[in-house]
C-alpha cells in the first residue's frame, strides 16, 4: 500500500501558490505537502479558496504564481492530461449516454487494453464500489449515491496516483451521505490511494480525513489531524469554524490565568501574552462541566440558566455566571444530564470550565 | 485489490500520456486557428469588402464619404430610404399586436386546436417570402378574386408590400412572443388574485410587463426582416422602390458597385441596432425569471377564450386562405376566368429556360449547406465553448460567429459580390458556382445555428472535458462518444433550420448565382418578371411543400428514431 515510491517524502508539494480573479485574491502564498497514501480534506467556508486550490492541483485553472510537484515531477504548467489524477465532482459528471460499464471503462478504452481485460477490470471496480451487475444500466436509472459510486469507480479505473474529490457528497441526502462517506474512507484505506477531498462540511472532514487543511480567504489557517484541529485550534477562525465555540473577552492576569468579568479562571496552557493584555478566551459548549463538582474543582462558579434550545439528543443552554451579567456562555447538556440535574431555565447551578479545555487567543486581526 | 493490474496500467498510463499530450494541444490549436480562418474568409472579409467598396469610386480610388454624399443628394435614392422606413414601421405596428394576441391565445388561454393554430402561423416560414406577394396578386390583384375589396386602390405598391410583409413577418414575431409568454411566474398572478386585482389590471401590471422584452425583441426583428426583404417588393412593389430593390438595381442593373455598397451599409444600420437591442434584452430577460418560478397554467374562462379563439381563427384562417389561394392558383388553367385545374403551370420549361433544373439545384444547395454547415457550426461551437486552449482566438471566433445575425442576407450577398469579384482575389473562380452559394448560405444562417449549438452544449456538464482529461482521453474522443450523441436533437434542429432557409432564401443568393446554378427561389423571381405568375406560384408551392415535408420528417425522426436511439434519456 504505502510502499509506493518511498524515495519521495511527499507525493504532492505545493509552494507559494497564488491566484487572483480580478482584484479578488483566491489563493495567497499557499504551501502544502501531501504524503503518500494520505487522505487530506480541504475545509473552509465557500469562497475560501479550497476549490481553487484543488483545481490548480488538477491543472484545471492555472495559478498565477508558485509551483506544484506531483510524484517528484514538476507539473506547474502541465495540462490536466499530463498529471496523474482521477477526479470526482459534486455533479457526478457521468456521461449520460453511456452505460455504467462504459463510463467506468472510459479511460481504459484509450489505452489499447484488450476488451476482455477492460470488461474484467470494470467488473472488478463495480464490485469494489458495491454495484456488481449494474453495468448495463444508464446513469439516469441509478440513485444519486449509486451514480457517485460509479463516478468513483471511473476515477479509480486508471489507478491514478492521486484521487481528487470535489464536494463529492454535497448533492446527496443526509443518510446516504453518511454511508457513502464511510465507504469512501474504507475504500481509500484499502487501496492506499492518496486522496484530496474538498468539503465545506466539518463533520465530513473530521470523520474522513487523516489531515485537515482549514482554509479562509485564500490562506491556510491550520493543517492538522482532526483531533488537533478540534482540540487545539490555532486561530480563532479555526476554533469558530470547526465545531461550536463560545468566545469571551478576557484579560491576562498571569502566565496561567485570565479574568473574564468577575471570574478568575485558570488556563492549562501557558500563554505568552503579557499581564494586562486583552485576549479572547474560547470554550466548547460540550466541555462545560456540571457533574461531580466540589469546592476544589478549578474554575468553578455559579451560573444562571438562560434560554434552552432542544436539539434532539442534547440541549444547548445559555449560561450567565452569577455576578457577571452580560456574559453569555453556550453549554451543551445531554438528555441524561437534563434529567439527572433537573435543568430548567431560570435556575442556577454550579458549573466548571476544565482548565485544559480553555484556549486563549491573542486579539490580532479581530 | 489486484496490485498487479494497478502497476501495469500505471506503466501504460505514463506511456499513453506522452503520446497523447503532444497531440491534444496541437490538434486543438490547429482546429481553432482553422475555424478562425474559415470565419474570417466567409464572414469578415466579405463585410470588409462591402465597407471598403462604399468608400471607393467606381474605378477603385478611395473617395471617403463622397458616395454617401451622392446618395443623400439623389432624391430618388433618398425617397427609397423614406419608403423603406415607412413600410417597415407600418408593418411592425400591424404585426406586433396581432402576433402578441395570437401568442397570448396559444400560451395563456384554453382555446382548442392550439397545435393547428401554431402550425398555421408557421406556414410562411416554409415558403419564400415572395409567395405571400404572389398570393396577394391572386386575391387582390388586377385579376384578383376580391379585387373589389381594394376599392380602386392599387395593390402593387405600398399597400401590397405592407400586407405581404405582414404575412411574411408574422410567424417570426409569434415565435418570439410565444417564448416570451412562456416565461411567466404563476405565483405573481396568484398573489395578484389573492389581493383582489381585476383582470384588466393584471394584464397591464403583470402580463404586459412580463412580455415587454419579447415585444421589443419581436418589434426589432420584424422591422429588420421587412426593411431588408427583397422578394416581396420585387414582385408586388410595382414602381414603388425601397432600399432592397435599390441595392439590386444599382448592382445588377447599373453595375454601380459603390452605390450598391452604400445602400448595403444603410441596410446594415437597423439590423445592427436590432442585434444590440436584442442582446441587451436577452440579458435582462434571463434575470426576470428566477429558477424557482412556478409556470403559469391557464384556467378556462369562457369570455376570454371565445374572444381569443375568434381572433386565432381569423388570423390563422387568413394565412391559410391566402397561401392556399396561391397553391390553388398554381393549378388553375387561366385565373380567374377558367378555374379548371391543370398541371401545365408546373411544366416550368414553358416559361423558364432551365425548367425544373433550379429546383434540383436548390435541393442540392439545401442538402450541402445543411450537412457541411451543421458540421462546421456544431464543431465550431464546441471548440469555442468547451476547449480551454487559446482563449483569445476562441473569443475572436465567437465574435465572428455572432456577426451574421446583424447582417441581412442582402448585405452579405453584396459583400460576397464585391469580395469574390475583386480582380486581385484568386477565389474569384468560384463566382457563380454552387460552392459560393453553399458558403454564402452557411455564413448567412450561421448565428442561429451557432446559438442553438451553444445552448445545447451549455446544458452539458462542463466537467466532462475535465474528467476526460484526467482519464487521459483526448477531447475529440469525448466529442465523438459523448458530446455529439447528447446533442443529436440540437444538431438535427440546426440541420433542418439551415435546410429550410437555404430552400427559401432569395436575398443573398440573387447576386451570386451563375448560369448553371440558378436556384428555385430565383427562378420564381424570373418567372414572375416574365409574367408567368402561375408558374412562379407553382415553383414556390413546390419549395414550400418540400420544406414542410422536411420539417415533418424532422418531427418524425425526433419522436420515433431518436426516442429509440436515446433510450438513456429516460428512466
Amino acid at each position: 500500500m504505502s510502499s509506493k515510491q518511498p524515495n519521495h517524502p511527499s507525493l504532492l508539494t505545493v509552494r507559494n501558490l497564488n491566484k487572483s480573479f480580478g482584484t479578488f485574491r483566491a489563493l495567497r502564498d499557499v504551501d502544502l505537502d501531501v504524503k503518500h497514501g494520505e487522505f487530506v480534506c480541504f475545509l473552509g467556508p465557500s469562497g475560501c479558496g479550497k476549490t481553487t486550490l484543488l483545481r490548480a492541483i488538477a491543472g484545471l485553472d492555472l495559478q498565477d504564481g508558485g509551483t506544484i510537484h506531483l510524484g517528484g515531477r514538476d507539473v506547474t504548467r502541465a495540462p490536466p492530461s499530463e498529471r496523474d489524477f482521477g477526479i470526482v465532482f459534486q455533479s457526478y459528471a457521468l456521461f449520460p449516454n453511456l452505460t455504467v460499464a462504459k463510463n467506468v471503462g472510459y479511460g481504459l478504452v484509450n489505452r489499447r487494453m484488450p476488451s476482455r481485460d477492460i470488461a474484467k477490470r470494470v467488473a472488478e471496480l463495480l464490485a469494489m464500489v458495491g454495484l456488481p451487475e449494474q453495468g448495463d444500466k444508464f446513469p439516469i436509472q441509478l440513485s444519486g449515491g449509486q451514480q457517485q459510486r460509479v463516478a468513483l469507480a471511473r476515477a479509480l479505473a486508471t489507478s491514478p496516483g492521486l484521487l481528487l474529490l470535489d464536494e463529492p457528497l454535497s448533492a446527496l441526502d443526509a443518510k446516504v451521505r453518511v454511508r457513502l462517506r464511510d465507504e469512501i474512507r474504507a475504500l481509500q484505506q484499502r487501496l492506499g490511494v492518496t486522496t484530496i477531498m474538498v468539503t465545506h462540511d466539518q463533520e465530513e472532514a473530521l470523520a474522513m480525513a487523516d489531515r485537515i487543511v482549514v482554509m479562509n480567504q485564500g490562506v491556510i489557517e491550520q493543517v492538522g489531524t482532526p483531533e488537533e484541529i478540534y482540540r487545539r485550534p490555532e486561530t480563532p477562525f479555526v476554533a469558530d469554524f470547526v465545531g461550536h465555540m463560545t468566545f469571551l473577552d478576557a484579560v491576562v492576569t498571569g502566565p496561567n490565568s485570565v479574568r473574564v468579568g468577575a471570574l478568575d479562571l485558570i488556563v492549562a496552557e501557558p500563554s505568552a501574552a503579557a499581564i494586562g493584555t486583552a485576549v479572547r478566551l474560547a470554550m466548547r459548549p460540550e466541555e462545560v462541566r456540571t457533574r461531580s463538582i466540589t469546592l476544589d474543582t478549578p474554575n468553578r462558579f455559579e451560573a444562571r440558566i438562560g434560554e434552552l434550545s432542544f436539539l434532539g439528543s442534547f440541549c444547548r443552554a445559555r449560561l450567565e455566571p452569577v455576578g457577571s451579567s452580560g456574559t453569555s456562555i453556550a453549554a451543551d447538556f445531554s438528555a441524561n444530564a437534563m434529567r439527572d440535574l433537573s435543568i430548567t431555565a431560570g435556575e442556577t447551578l454550579p458549573v466548571a470550565f476544565p482548565p485544559e479545555a480553555l484556549r486563549v487567543f491573542q486579539e490580532v486581526g479581530r | 485489490m489486484s496490485t498487479a493490474v494497478q502497476r501495469v496500467s500505471v506503466a501504460t498510463s505514463s506511456f499513453a500520456e506522452k503520446r497523447l499530450v503532444v497531440g491534444e494541444r496541437h490538434v486543438a490549436g490547429a482546429l481553432i486557428i482553422a475555424l478562425c480562418l474559415v470565419l474570417v474568409l466567409i464572414i469578415a472579409l466579405p463585410l470588409w469588402a462591402l465597407l471598403s467598396k462604399s468608400l471607393e469610386s467606381s474605378d477603385g480610388h478611395f473617395v471617403g464619404l463622397a458616395n454617401f454624399v451622392t446618395y443623400a443628394t439623389t432624391p430618388t435614392l433618398v425617397s427609397s430610404l423614406f419608403n423603406s422606413l415607412t413600410i417597415a414601421s407600418i408593418t411592425t405596428v400591424i404585426v406586433i399586436p396581432l402576433a402578441f394576441f395570437y401568442a397570448y391565445a396559444l400560451r395563456r388561454s384554453c382555446i382548442p386546436w392550439k397545435g393547428a393554430f401554431y402550425a398555421a402561423a408557421l406556414v410562411p416560414v416554409f415558403a419564400p417570402s415572395l409567395l405571400s406577394g404572389l398570393a396577394l396578386i391572386y386575391v387582390f390583384g388586377n385579376q384578383g378574386l376580391l379585387k373589389s375589396w381594394m376599392m380602386g386602390a392599387p395593390l402593387y405598391g405600398p399597400i401590397g408590400i405592407v400586407v405581404a410583409e405582414s404575412l411574411y413577418a408574422f410567424p417570426h414575431a409569434v415565435l418570439i412572443l410565444v417564448t416570451a409568454l412562456a416565461l411567466s411566474d404563476g405565483r405573481l398572478r396568484e398573489a395578484a388574485e389573492a389581493l383582489g386585482t381585476t383582470r384588466r389590471r393584471m394584464f397591464w401590471t403583470i402580463t404586459l410587463p412580463g412580455a415587454r422584452y419579447g415585444l421589443i425583441s419581436a418589434g426589432f426583428v420584424v422591422f429588420t426582416l421587412v426593411i431588408t426583404d427583397f422578394g416581396i417588393p420585387k414582385v408586388i412593389g410595382g414602381q414603388f422602390s425601397v432600399l432592397a430593390t435599390d441595392a439590386y438595381r444599382q448592382v445588377v442593373g447599373q453595375q454601380n458597385f459603390p452605390m450598391g455598397a452604400v445602400v448595403g451599409i444603410i441596410l446594415l444600420v437597423p439590423a445592427v441596432v436590432a442585434y444590440f437591442v436584442d442582446r441587451a434584452v436577452q440579458r435582462r430577460q434571463t434575470a426576470l425569471l428566477s429558477a424557482r418560478a412556478v409556470p403559469y397554467v391557464p384556467q378556462p374562462e369562457r369570455k376570454r377564450d371565445l374572444a381569443l379563439l375568434t381572433l386565432a381563427m381569423a388570423i390563422g384562417g387568413t394565412i391559410i386562405a391566402i397561401y392556399g389561394t396561391a397553391v390553388w392558383g398554381s393549378f388553375v388553367r387561366y385565373w380567374p376566368y377558367n378555374l379548371s385545374l391543370t398541371l401545365k403551370n408546373y411544366d416550368f420549361s414553358a416559361v423558364e429556360p432551365s425548367g425544373w433544373e433550379p429546383y434540383w439545384t436548390s435541393l442540392q444547395l439545401a442538402f450541402l449547406t445543411a450537412t457541411i454547415g451543421t458540421a462546421l457550426i456544431f464543431t465550431g461551437a464546441y471548440l469555442i465553448e468547451k476547449l480551454k486552449f487559446f482563449p483569445v482566438l476562441r473569443g475572436f471566433a465567437q465574435f465572428l460567429a455572432m456577426l451574421p445575425m446583424a447582417v441581412p442576407g442582402l448585405v452579405l450577398g453584396l459583400g460576397y459580390v464585391f469580395f469574390f469579384n475583386a480582380s486581385w482575389n484568386p477565389l474569384g473562380l468560384f463566382y457563380g458556382t454552387l460552392t459560393i452559394l453553399v458558403v454564402n448560405t452557411i455564413a448567412h444562417f450561421y448565428t442561429v445555428g451557432h446559438i442553438t449549438a451553444l445552448t445545447s452544449l451549455k446544458q452539458i456538464d462542463r466537467e466532462f472535458e475535465t474528467v476526460s482529461a484526467s482519464l487521459q482521453v483526448p477531447f475529440w474522443s469525448t466529442f465523438r462518444r459523448v458530446t455529439v450523441p447528447i446533442c443529436l436533437p440540437a444538431i438535427l434542429d440546426i440541420a433542418v433550420y439551415i435546410f429550410v432557409n437555404a430552400l427559401t432564401t432569395v436575398s443573398a443568393v440573387i447576386f451570386l448565382y451563375g448560369a448553371d446554378t440558378k436556384l428555385a427561389s430565383i427562378a420564381i423571381v424570373h418567372m414572375d418578371e416574365a409574367g408567368a405568375v402561375a408558374s412562379a406560384a407553382g415553383m414556390a408551392t413546390v419549395i414550400m411543400l418540400t420544406a414542410i415535408s422536411v420539417k415533418l420528417l424532422h418531427l418524425f425522426l425526433d419522436r420515433m428514431v431518436l426516442g429509440r436511439l436515446q433510450r438513456w434519456r429516460y428512466r
